[in-house]
């Protein structure tokens, strides 16, 4: 079943800066995937509930504030709860080195900080969705 | 158990899977159709259209919170283009339908129109039928920002709402045929903008001039939907005008106008399918674009005269 990618750009936490996400927002456009923009000032739960009643591929996490750790941990932990983790995600800001190998060893992808190539960060959402179970029975 | 079983027992998980299945995968959409078909039909299916930025999603957010006070359930798809381009698209009705939790008795669904003109997607029908089976009461579809054509919502929809705003074009927009003629509610939002005591009037001018004959005249609505304003007289209004249809015999019309508008959109998108796919693939098309390039014939004669030929013959694998 060949099919656009369903992305979830979502910003978490309180802070307001969205000029990141929107870019890559319109990255993933220009790449023929459908995205859903939440809007800013999200919550994980919302995040969560969102990407469950769009069926996400992807969420792909923006965060400026600090909290990332936190907040994306939170997220993480309610995915698994509703058995959503086989969801690739994502998280892009401004993120210290030390906390990027903790966001990957609780279950992130891959996570891009400033200077990161919208080009890359396309192939590396296709390459890790390339063998996402897509089975089903009716 | 499977993931229709799963939807039909309340898991929006399944039900999720089984809309993205009905948009990409035809044949798990003929079987996903077939099997709940028997189990929909409850729900007051509501239509908002309007062109873009009158406040449509604010609207149905705030829409969402009074049904939802009402204890309804409810089920919103809400349809944004897809780039012409690319093909990808991005969904941003979400970011103004933030008042309420998605939950078990709200339930959002984002749809790229995937090239389809009208303000819809190909898969609305199919979402609405998904949404039914779930048990949702109400079922809103906000359409793609329209202009002044897009009539297509108001023969699905039991309900038809066109919403617009102060500044919205002056008494000749209104009397134009099209959308709104097909207006079974206006609502007139952002009213406490200059001008909107004006627009409620026009409005109300017009749908006296387009009406006169009718049972159900218009109400025309002005609203502060980021305020919750006046949302509360337009749901009995929306409550006023199902009831209207259910007590009169428009409501087997509608129906009927819908199953006829399916069984069009149905053969339209088959015989598309299928003629394109035979074409090209025989490579007539390069032939076909050839013959008329040199002006050997015109195109209309040469395309009937293919489409009478691959009728007449059996074109189909």
């Amino acid at each position: 079943m060949k099919r656009p990618l369903r992305v979830v750009v979502a910003k978490i936490g309180l802070d307001g800066h969205d000029r990141g996400a929107k870019v890559i927002a319109a990255g993933f456009r220009d790449a023929g995937f459908e995205v859903i923009y939440t809007g800013i000032r999200q919550t994980p739960k919302k995040v969560a509930a969102i990407a469950n009643q769009e069926d996400a591929d992807v969420i792909a996490v923006s965060i400026l504030s600090g909290a990332h750790n936190k907040l994306c941990g939170k997220l993480m932990e309610l995915l698994k709860e509703q058995q959503a983790d086989d969801i690739v995600c994502l998280v892009g800001g401004i993120i210290p080195n030390r906390d990027i190998e903790y966001l990957k060893s609780i279950g992130y992808a891959g996570v891009f900080t400033p200077g990161s190539e919208l080009g890359d960060i396309v192939n590396f959402v296709k390459e890790k969705t390339k063998d996402r179970n897509q089975e089903y029975s009716l | 158990m499977g993931l229709i079983d799963d939807m039909l027992n309340g898991s929006q998980r399944a039900l999720s899977r089984l809309i993205t299945l009905s948009e990409n995968d035809e044949e798990a959409r003929q079987e996903i159709i077939k099997r709940i078909f028997h189990s929909i039909g409850n729900a007051h299916i509501v239509g908002i259209t309007g062109p873009p930025g009158v406040g449509k999603s604010t609207t149905v957010d705030a829409v969402v919170t009074e049904l939802r006070g009402r204890g309804k359930r409810v089920g919103v798809i809400a349809v944004d283009p897809s780039s012409p381009f690319s093909q990808g698209a991005v969904l941003g009705d979400r970011i103004r339908m933030q008042g309420n939790d998605e939950n078990e008795n709200l339930f959002i669904r984002s749809l790229a129109s995937r090239g389809k003109l009208g303000g819809l997607s190909k898969v609305t029908n199919d979402v609405v039928k998904l949404l039914d089976a779930f048990g949702m009461d109400v079922i809103i579809i906000e359409t793609v920002g329209t202009g002044q054509s897009e009539y297509e919502i108001a023969k699905m929809a039991h309900t038809t709402v066109i919403v617009l705003s102060p500044g919205y074009g002056d008494g000749i927009q209104a009397i134009k045929a099209g959308i709104l003629e097909t207006g079974d509610i206006f609502i007139v939002n952002k009213a406490d903008m200059n001008g909107a005591a004006h627009a409620v009037k026009d409005i109300v001018g017009t749908v006296e001039f387009n009406f006169a004959v009718n049972e159900w005249t218009p109400p025309v609505i002005p609203v502060i939907a980021k305020k919750q304003e006046g949302i509360e007289i337009f749901v009995n209004e929306l409550e006023n005008h199902y009831n209207y249809l259910k007590e009169s015999n428009l409501m087997e019309k509608k129906s009927k106008d819908r199953i006829e508008q399916e069984i069009e959109e149905h053969i339209t998108s088959w015989i598309e399918t299928n003629v394109l796919n035979y074409i090209s693939h025989s490579g007539q098309k390069q032939k076909i674009i050839e013959q008329i390039y040199q002006k050997m014939d015109d195109p209309i004669s040469l395309i009937h005269s293919h489409i009478k030929e691959m009728i007449n013959g059996n074109f189909v694998k």
